[in-house]
């Protein structure tokens, strides 16, 4: 090794956010959600100024932040707002529809940002609308959030009273509404086109695309729908300018995230940090380490509960991003990081996801209906050991066969988890096996 | 399914909410939840109209409601929808309930983050208090059901008693929030120990001007 060029450092982690960079200052609910309170704190400051810088304009600035969806899936918001219909040729209009559908395992971010700093996101409807040329926003938020949706109901009308949304809002000259409407308890209207059939009044079973939503969505009108975090941020964003947002993260993954940490870490929270911190310090710095130290850890779901798990000394320095978790074969998804000691059952664990995904499946795809309860049957096997060697790899190759022949996520959701756990702990499955087979002596055939 | 549930006896059910329609109130609700979506689009309704008929069923019944078929039939009437549409809707998303439950439902969310923080315990509690899972006890004060993920995993375990949130549960703080409700009190909503809501036990990481003052950070901004 002499004159071998130096590998290429990757580029260094900014440093822990510090709080004049925080977007939701207000996440942990010390102050009052309040639209007064919100303006204090900077939400619905000239609002109008904003819009000046027109459609657009608008949508040139979300591409240059490089904001990447926080619902999980990480496709570009400004690109995605683009791709609405920039004038109506049919007299149909246009819808925004947030998603607040916050059911993922493991995600806990909507609720802080509806029940803490609901002004930003209806703030953030306006702009996201009004970039998009839509007539009015529907808020789908998850039915179990009771008291959140209160708060938004509350802080919508707020918004009407300051004349910040409805006819000429905030003074721009542009009509726009915001309703809210709460969903009953069904993971799946998280998917967009369940969604959207939740919103008309029907079971949440997705639709069929093509037509996208962007040309035939709610009520058959061209439509987009974000998750309540993409819609949250834009207004700093603008503010801020796109090169501020691109001051966080590493390439291609820039900007701050809302983390939320459950599981066994000391003190579970959510916390805003910069893209790409690494896991080791997002855990140190806010969590105060991992339940009976960094040896005790055992595996991380760095995602929610869809993406695959990464074993403790794969994540452990791993950044914290889209791209740096695809390497590791898993994924940001809304960056729910699940933490798993030593003390974790891990196959149980992953075994009350299936149930989870067998209990969520809208029944629509023969593949995911049958395949996830079917699953779930395997894992359940596997967990106590009465099963065959041969099973783990019957058990792989179904999930292969669910994933990707459905019409949603839901399936490929159902059989990542199962993929990763028999890619990094298939030991462990084959000792519970053998240890099962072993208390009930095989009887061999007299000679 | 095996733990579908049992739907009561049709003639008795008819016999009670055949003439079911809304209070005043909830007639005036209604008209404002149909001008939520727009003109024809009144479909749109049924779930928060299914809602608000499971609460007033439940305000009647001194429980946490559920959804009699005239109660379903006559929001489809009112929505202009066939009653199946209705049924269906009501059937897929599991909060509304197809048969009655008791004064408390209490949900306690079984799956893998508030598991991992001790769900068990929080069942084991229930369990020593007589809740038997997809039972009401006997008094009518609780049903008891598992549910899937509730959305607050950095405060698990937790449980939801009708529309309350009760988080960071161990098995002493949810037996004496059942014993609370028994009682007829009512017990401190929202994380059970020395904490703030999503913040760190023990106090913030981040953002510690916000704990004391409205703080405004646009001063900072460079």
């Amino acid at each position: 090794m002499t004159d071998a060029p130096a590998p290429a450092a990757p580029p260094p982690f900014v440093g822990p956010l510090t709080d004049k960079d925080r977007i939701f200052t207000n996440v942990h609910g010390f102050q009052d959600w309040g639209v007064d309170a919100a303006m204090k704190r900077g939400d619905w400051d000239n609002t109008k100024k904003l819009m000046e810088i027109g459609q657009d304009g608008i949508i040139d600035i979300m591409k240059a932040s490089n904001l990447r969806g926080r619902g999980g899936a990480g496709f570009p918001t400004g690109l995605k707002w683009s791709f609405m219909p920039k004038e109506s040729k049919d007299g149909r209009p246009s819808f925004l529809v947030i998603n607040a559908d916050e059911s993922e395992p493991g995600s806990c971010k909507d609720r802080e940002i509806i029940r803490h700093d609901p002004h930003k996101l209806i703030e953030g409807a306006l702009i996201a609308g009004f970039a998009m040329r839509a007539r009015a926003a529907y808020i789908y938020i998850r039915g179990e959030f009771i008291y959140e949706a209160k708060v938004l109901f509350a802080a919508v009308e707020q918004a009407y009273e300051k004349g910040f949304i409805g006819k000429n809002a905030c003074g721009s000259g542009y009509d726009f509404d915001v309703f809210v409407h709460r969903g009953a308890g069904a993971y799946i209207c998280g998917e967009e086109t369940a969604q959207i059939e939740s919103i008309e009044g029907k079971k949440g079973q997705p639709r069929l695309k093509p037509p996208f939503p962007a040309g035939a969505g709610l009520y058959g009108c061209p439509t987009t729908v974000n998750n309540v975090e993409s819609i949250a941020v834009s207004p700093t964003i603008l503010r801020r300018g796109a090169a501020w947002f691109n001051g966080f993260g590493r390439e291609n993954n820039r900007g701050t995230k809302l983390f939320q940490i459950s599981g066994h870490v000391n003190k579970p929270c959510v916390v805003e940090e910069s893209m790409s911190i690494p896991f080791r310090e997002l855990i140190d710095r806010h969590c105060g380490g991992i339940r009976g130290g960094w040896d005790n850890l055992l595996a991380v779901i760095p995602g929610g509960s869809s993406v695959p798990l990464v074993p403790a000394k794969e994540i452990m320095d791993a950044p914290m991003d889209f791209d740096g978790l695809r390497a590791l074969g898993s994924g940001l998804g809304t960056a729910a990081v699940i933490v798993m000691d030593k003390s974790t059952d891990i196959v149980r664990a992953i075994s009350r996801l299936s149930y989870f995904y067998k209990h969520e499946s809208c029944g629509q795809c023969t593949p995911c209906r049958e395949g996830t309860g079917w699953m779930w049957r395997v894992m359940e096997r596997l967990r106590t050991g009465d099963a065959d060697q041969s099973e783990i790899d019957m058990l792989f190759q179904v999930t292969k066969q669910v994933e990707g022949h459905t019409i949603c996520a839901l399936g490929d959701a159902a059989a990542w988890p199962i993929q990763g756990l028999i890619r990094h702990f298939r030991p462990e499955i084959e000792r519970r096996i053998n240890e099962n087979k072993g208390s009930a002596p095989v009887m061999e055939a007299a000679e | 399914m095996a733990d579908a549930v049992h739907i009561p006896d049709e003639a008795e059910t008819r016999a009670r909410w055949g003439a079911f329609e809304w209070t005043a109130e909830n007639a005036e609700q209604a008209k404002k939840v149909i001008a939520r979506y727009p003109a024809g689009r009144q479909q749109s309704a049924v779930m928060p109209l299914l809602d608000l008929a499971q609460r007033q069923v439940g305000a009647e019944t001194q429980t946490n409601g559920w959804l009699p078929v005239p109660v379903m039939e006559y929001i489809g009437r009112q929505l202009d929808m066939p009653y199946m549409r209705v049924y269906e809707v009501a059937t897929f998303y599991t909060m509304y309930n197809l048969a009655p439950v008791g004064r408390y439902h209490v949900q306690v969310c079984g799956t893998t983050p508030c598991m991992l923080r001790g769900s068990d315990d929080v069942f084991s509690a229930c369990k020593n208090k007589g809740l038997v899972k997809g039972g009401t006890t006997p008094d009518g004060l609780f049903t008891l059901t598992e549910v899937e993920c509730l959305g607050a995993c950095a405060n698990a375990p937790m449980v939801q008693i009708n529309d309350d949130n009760f988080e960071d549960l161990t098995y002493d703080s949810m037996s004496a929030i059942l014993e609370t409700l028994a009682a007829g009190g009512q017990p401190k909503i929202g994380p059970q120990i020395d904490r703030q809501t999503s913040a760190p036990e023990g106090g913030p990481t981040t953002l510690k001007e916000m704990v004391t003052e409205n703080h405004d950070y646009r001063g900072d901004w460079a």
